[in-house]
């Protein structure tokens, strides 16, 4: 049988097997949590501690401020040292407190299990926004937003996203294997909230194992599993949608608009977490690999550890490090430096050696039309580049620059090596610009 | 952490199949090609891909150094083009025109639009059809294959099309040799240019770049769809003045150019449903010319064309947008 996909994308050496085999351990507490108030898309957490504060472990430190915020929590019992700007995984120091952790793991009191049938979807939507949960895919979009459809659209499919197609990362693979029945429960909550009936759980074939562990798992409850040919960025949600539905989300629209609402598996097992043991989200999993370190592992992270400390667990560098990417290759961000903290959107730390860097000078294009081939919104990436080349505002937007994703497939593949999807970026922030203005 | 960490925006990770790659990878599907012509025209042949070669590199090494551009000639375009324009040429082409072809190709078909990637036109078809108009007795002076033999005795022959142009002039009547015995065109046992001669291992090397994905399929399948069925059109319309499309598709510069210069990246479309436009305006173009024009063959005239067409087709041929409706814009192409 074929399975589903969506058209374009690319196929890099996915990497995974590195960490793949290797099961998630916890990693200990470093001497200093760095938590920043901006851990997720929408306005930074206010911060609600003063220094010299005791703190326990779940403790609210930062409050949400408007409608698209969550809270931020102690990732563990201490004592706040610092409020201040730090370093964050965005390269400028940003606004984070700074707790040394008593090493008590003490939970704050306040925090109560809750069992999901006694809740509405109101109540339970709002138990998330408490707990802080957010999409853990990476994108740390608020979950209950993405869970509050307004009353004129009607969704009918809750996608569960397994795909986990960045190369390296094997994080949401092994929480798979070795949390499935959280994750389970934590979709079952999901599908209670937005009360649809269909909900199908994508994973990419590369991952045959949980594919197996999770169609035992979900065999008594109405999640359906749907295997995937392996394809970047199969996981980005529009993607994803496309290759499960066959819908697509209409350009500059959410994917509420068509029915669809796309969740991680780690969001759904955060989700659960959330609920059934009343304990908001204080940890993630990353995925600590690549040829630069000695060891690579799946982590169970606080959040607030500094990479640094990642680096020791893993047993340090094995050869000078050349760049430091948190997240995948395809859309992770390099590093300036590694003091920065793991925060709720670190699904990976990826270090490439010095001599896996090869900077090649752009050629010119030489129109193989490559770009346009890999691009899964079907637009002409060169054709886009050139106008951002030549400062041509209003040209990249009728070329529909904005619907651009950025998943890189386009630079991936071009022969003359330009930095198309870099060009891209940098027009769309140009376009966004002029139209604030007139 | 002595050195310091490399920052850029992502990706970080690069497909390796870079131009210089892709270049490389089409002179290796030419190899056959060139082994061939050297085999069955022997010494002149070799004289006339060496000549060819060395031309437009230095052609382009000083166009460079006039310009006051970075020097190009590492990124393989000018060897390609060199070698494809030698495939163009009749093996017993004179020094001088050989020469003449690759200053004519890099400087007026590459060169003076900016270098590679910026020509309209396929550079090397470009030094063929002036070469073509401007030395009309050089360019169709056609020998005999004759495998193995070092050049000195070549005998003059015509190619088939030609012949078979001449024949229907005069009779109004398709020779014999232009409705049997095709198997000697397959293998390449014919008069023509020095990539003219064997359709076989052209159509070995196409398969290689489309096997390698450094072209798609979408070119080649519409070039050699439209020239089948237009030819098949007229062959069914009157087999005894117009040869069947088998005929077509082994003789001449079809193979050279369908699987070689019409896939040329830089002056065809960019769109799959636009490549296939193009190569059924190539096929179609090709055949219409064959059978109605002046000239025997088509093939080069029939792909310049359809490249003076590529921006317009590239401009129409637009997918729609994920999740949207295709806003008509103007183009930066």
């Amino acid at each position: 049988m074929k399975l589903p996909t969506f058209p374009g994308g690319i196929h890099p050496p996915d990497n995974k097997a590195t960490t793949a085999g290797k099961a998630i351990v916890n990693c200990p507490l470093p001497n200093e949590l760095i938590v920043p108030m901006l851990q997720h898309i929408g306005a930074p957490a206010e911060c609600c501690v003063t220094v010299g504060q005791q703190v326990a472990k779940g403790e609210q430190i930062g409050t949400a401020v408007g409608p698209v915020s969550v809270p931020i929590h102690a990732p563990t019992s201490g004592e706040v040292i610092a409020i201040e700007p730090r370093l964050h995984p965005v390269g400028r120091p940003l606004p984070a407190v700074v707790i040394r952790p008593d090493g008590d793991e003490r939970w704050h009191e306040g925090l109560q299990a809750c069992d999901p049938d006694s809740l509405n979807p109101d109540e339970l939507r709002q138990l998330l926004r408490q707990a802080g949960i957010v999409g853990l895919g990476g994108a740390t979009f608020p979950t209950h937003i993405k869970l509050s459809p307004p009353p004129d659209r009607r969704i009918d499919t809750l996608i569960i996203n397994g795909v986990e197609c960045e190369p390296y990362l094997t994080g949401d693979h092994r929480l798979m294997l070795e949390e499935g029945s959280t994750i389970v429960d934590g979709i079952l909550i999901l599908r209670k909230i937005l009360g649809v009936d269909r909900v199908i759980l994508a994973i990419e074939n590369n991952k045959s194992d949980a594919i197996a562990v999770m169609r035992q798992l979900c065999t008594a409850t109405p999640i359906q599993v749907q295997p995937l040919p392996v394809k970047y960025p199969q996981g980005a949600e529009k993607q994803l949608i496309e290759a499960v539905t066959g819908r697509q989300v209409p350009s500059g629209k959410l994917p509420m608009d068509c029915g669809a609402v796309v969740q991680n598996v780690g969001t759904a097992a955060a989700v659960n977490t959330a609920v059934h043991l009343g304990r908001p989200l204080v940890e993630r999993i990353t995925t600590v690999t690549g040829t630069g370190v000695r060891s690579p592992k799946n982590l169970r992270v606080a959040i607030g550890t500094p990479l640094t400390h990642l680096i020791e667990q893993c047993g340090g560098f094995s050869d000078d490090p050349g760049k430091i990417i948190l997240g995948g290759p395809m859309m992770g961000n390099s590093q300036i430096s590694l003091e920065v903290p793991v925060i709720r959107g670190t699904s990976g730390l990826l270090v490439l050696r010095q001599q896996d860097i090869s900077v090649k000078k752009p050629g010119p294009c030489i129109r193989c039309g490559q770009c346009v081939k890999v691009c899964p919104i079907h637009l002409q990436p060169t054709v886009i580049a050139l106008c951002a080349r030549l400062g041509l505002v209003e040209k990249a937007d009728s070329h529909n620059a904005l619907d651009c994703i950025e998943c890189g497939c386009c630079t991936y593949q071009c022969p003359a090596t330009l930095p198309l999807v870099q060009s891209i970026r940098e027009i769309k922030g140009a376009i966004m610009e002029h139209k604030r203005k007139h | 952490m002595d050195k310091a960490l490399y920052i850029s925006s992502s990706p970080h990770i690069h497909s390796g199949v870079t131009t210089n790659k892709i270049m490389r990878l089409v002179i290796y599907a030419l190899l056959p090609a060139i082994a061939v012509a050297v085999v069955f025209f022997g010494l002149p042949a070799l004289k006339v891909l060496l000549i060819c070669t060395l031309g437009c590199v230095a052609c382009e090494a000083l166009c460079c150094k006039l310009m006051k551009q970075p020097l190009s000639i590492n990124d393989g375009s000018a060897v390609l083009t060199g070698i494809l324009l030698a495939l163009n040429l009749p093996p017993s082409s004179p020094w001088w025109l050989a020469l003449l072809g690759a200053a004519i190709a890099i400087v007026i078909g590459k060169m003076i639009f900016g270098g590679l990637g910026y020509n309209p036109f396929n550079p090397a078809l470009v030094a063929r059809v002036v070469l073509l108009i401007s030395f009309p007795v050089q360019m169709t002076s056609w020998t005999a294959p004759a495998p193995l033999s070092m050049g000195f005795d070549a005998v003059s022959s015509a190619t088939p099309l030609g012949e078979m142009k001449s024949a229907v002039m005069l009779t109004g009547q398709l020779p014999e040799m232009a409705t049997s015995g095709f198997d000697r065109y397959f293998y390449g046992l014919m008069a023509g240019s020095l990539g003219e001669v064997s359709a076989l291992v052209l159509l070995l090397g196409g398969l290689f770049l489309i096997f390698k994905r450094v072209i798609s399929w979408h070119i080649p399948v519409s070039f050699i769809g439209s020239v089948v069925v237009m030819a098949g059109i007229f062959w069914l319309i009157d087999p005894t003045r117009y040869p069947s499309p088998l005929f077509h598709l082994l003789t001449g510069g079809l193979m050279l150019g369908v699987f070689f210069m019409a896939t040329d990246m830089v002056t065809s479309p960019i769109t799959a449903k636009g490549m296939l436009i193009f190569g059924c305006g190539c096929g179609l173009l090709t055949v219409l010319i064959r059978l109605f024009g002046g000239y025997p063959e088509g093939v080069s005239f029939a792909i310049l064309l359809m490249n003076a067409t590529t921006p317009l087709i590239d401009r129409y041929t637009k997918a729609e947008i994920y999740g949207g409706h295709n806003h008509e814009t103007g183009g930066v192409q």
